[in-house]
């Protein structure tokens, strides 16, 4: 996994609720059998419309809407928005499994109440930078939750599965007990 | 304090807890298909690392299969499927590959097989793998990634999510059925209602349903974004069970929630105030009565959605027309759907305007069906009548919407492109269904 210490960057807009995997990625690019190669393909439909907010603005940060990356767990949303350029979402709430691919691949998903999102978009129409720091915890300034043991995962770009065959021993030993 | 069912199959399933590490839990099943799991298996080839457990998991094709005989599979579903079959072959993987006897889609295969059974912990890179649950399993959707680290070790690193207990109380109406029961509860707590919750269903109108009927509501769990729901185990699971060869495990009876377990929310839906639903909008919280009209939109989403669906406020919804009738996918394929579609339009046929499919869930249930002549009644009728896939949920096949195209579909989704480019979806229940495709407009069983 990509490592994540922090980003400073214009920041996208993109205020809409319950943004759903398909659209950040339509099912006909999830034939491909590779990782990469998805951001020229990112909100595929969507982009078709001149007056997107993905088409007039630009920055490694997006501030997003509700409920973002509801819907299909396909991991090939987050790998999208990583390979278009993306390092970091702050949204008011994520899809669960959406959230937890992004953990994975070193997108940072970043909950913040929706009043700061809100006042981050403004900041961010106007033209203002944007950091976001995995150390401090803070996006915009306000500070941000998320466990310590995810964060040393992130910050170091962990290979997860390495770290859980450390605990081949009690795996062993569970399926001893139980199967 | 007394647990819950979610509480319970978890706890069983801890491995290492502690040191402000996620639970690292075992995996009893894990299921693959062809469209989330090429990138994890390249994972663990460029690793050096083999299947932990390939006894534990099974794979099948259903996403990209093409189910008719008019067009067969492009050349990069082709690609992989192919990958797929080499993949397993390589690690050891069971596959119940196309044209077995034994494929379908993954989430109607793993019950049908008897795989699928109380206590156990199921994961597919899937978001429907929530289905599961319907027989007191702890079922759950992962990403590539985690796809890769349960092959690699049977176990997940996992929060422990919140409970929420939906309630249905009182007895639906005749007609209405688990699909109308879970589209009312997903418009009463949206579709972000059950994010960072596992659901468990509960209440009369959920005990009285068959475990189609569970199967139905459990799919559609995520959404409402929770990534799982589960039903009690009880008579009706075990008979289900039994059925399909299983031993019936004594332990099975401990596993629902104790009486005074106590839940992080609770919401509770009148059962018997529930019609018949259809979804109107852009995500399968919006949805109305088939006796209401669409709704004035209440914020810029809802606009969008309207636009979207080519539909006005005020139109009543039973003067909605639709092109196109699909019933399947992995919400509503199962034979007890297809048998409740088939009584509809027995001896009657689809409306001259509309094109419409049936496409069952699984290779068995194809059999099954037409040993019970279901397939001559559709044909008959004028129905399409395909070989087994996920079809016209996604569109990663050749069934699809044409741009524009409105379709009433008893799969899970009816996001903007869901079904086919421009395509616009309306979940409905079979019933509703199959007497839409007679009519040419919304419309229940007469």
């Amino acid at each position: 996994m990509k490592a994540f210490r922090s980003v400073t960057s214009p920041a996208v807009v993109l205020d809409r609720p319950d943004v759903d995997t398909d659209q950040i990625i339509p099912k006909q690019f999830l034939k491909r059998i590779e990782r990469t190669g998805f951001g020229e393909f990112l909100f595929f439909d969507w982009r078709k419309d001149p007056d997107f907010e993905l088409n007039h603005q630009q920055g490694r940060i997006l501030l997003a809407g509700r409920n973002f990356g509801c819907g299909s767990s396909r991991e090939h949303a987050p790998w999208a928005l990583e390979d278009y350029g993306f390092e970091a979402i702050v949204a008011p709430s994520f899809g669960d499994i959406f959230r937890q691919n992004s953990l994975k691949i070193g997108l940072l998903p970043v909950e913040l109440p929706e009043e700061q999102v809100r006042e981050l978009m403004e900041r961010a129409r106007a033209g203002e930078e944007l950091t976001v720091d995995l150390e401090a915890r803070t996006a915009g300034g306000f500070p941000f939750e998320l466990d310590n043991f995810t964060r040393e995962c992130l910050l170091e770009g962990m290979d997860e599965i390495a770290l859980t065959l450390r605990d081949e021993p009690a795996i062993a030993a569970y399926e001893q007990a139980h199967l | 304090m007394g647990r819950t069912l979610f509480e319970k199959v978890w706890e069983n399933h801890v491995v290492v807890q502690g040191d402000g590490r996620p639970d690292l839990l075992y995996v009893d099943l894990h299921l693959v298909h062809e469209v989330t799991s090429p990138q994890a298996f390249e994972g663990l080839r460029l690793a050096g690392r083999p299947v932990r457990r390939p006894d534990l998991t099974v794979a099948t094709m259903d996403h990209n299969v093409a189910t008719g005989d008019d067009t067969p599979a492009d050349p990069l579903s082709q690609q992989q499927l192919e990958t797929l079959a080499h993949n397993c072959a390589e690690f050891g993987v069971p596959l119940h590959a196309t044209g077995s006897g034994r494929e379908g889609i993954v989430h109607v295969i793993g019950p049908e097989l008897g795989l699928t059974q109380p206590g156990k912990t199921i994961v597919c890179g899937d978001s429907h793998t929530s289905t599961h649950g319907a027989f007191g399993a702890l079922a759950f959707g992962i990403g590539t990634s985690e796809v890769e680290h349960v092959l690699a070790t049977q176990t997940l690193q996992q929060r422990r999510p919140r409970t929420l207990r939906l309630y249905f109380d009182g007895e639906p109406a005749p007609g209405v059925t688990a699909k109308d029961l879970v589209l009312a509860a997903i418009g009463t707590i949206g579709v972000d209602g059950g994010v960072g919750h596992a659901i468990e269903y509960a209440g009369p109108a959920i005990e009285r349903l068959s475990m189609e009927g569970r199967m139905t509501v459990c799919n559609m769990s995520i959404e409402a974004g929770a990534r799982a729901g589960m039903i009690a185990p009880d008579e009706t699971t075990f008979a289900y069970l039994r059925e399909r060869g299983v031993a019936i495990d004594e332990r099975w009876r401990e596993l629902p929630s104790d009486p005074d377990a106590v839940f992080d929310r609770e919401v509770v839906i009148d059962a018997a105030a529930v019609k018949p639903q259809v979804t109107w909008g852009t995500n399968p919280g919006m949805v109305a009565s088939i006796d209401d009209v669409v709704p004035e939109p209440a914020d810029e989403a809802a606009e969008r959605a309207l636009a979207y669906m080519g539909l006005e406020p005020g139109t009543p919804i039973r003067d909605i027309h639709v092109d196109r009738v699909f019933i399947g996918s992995c919400t509503n394929s199962r034979i007890e759907d297809l048998r409740a579609a088939a009584a509809v339009v027995r001896g009657r046929h689809v409306h001259p305007s509309v094109r419409a499919m049936v496409v069952p869930g699984s290779a068995r249930i194809k059999q099954q069906a037409e040993a019970e002549g279901l397939d001559e009644i559709f044909t008959a009728a004028g129905f399409e009548w395909r070989r087994a896939g996920c079809s016209m949920c996604l569109g990663m096949n050749p069934d699809v919407l044409a741009p524009g195209e409105r379709c009433a579909s008893t799969s899970n989704r009816n996001f903007e492109g869901r079904q086919g480019a421009g395509g616009r979806t309306h979940l409905v229940s079979p019933e509703v269904a199959a007497a839409t495709a007679l009519e040419g407009r919304f419309t229940v069983p007469a």
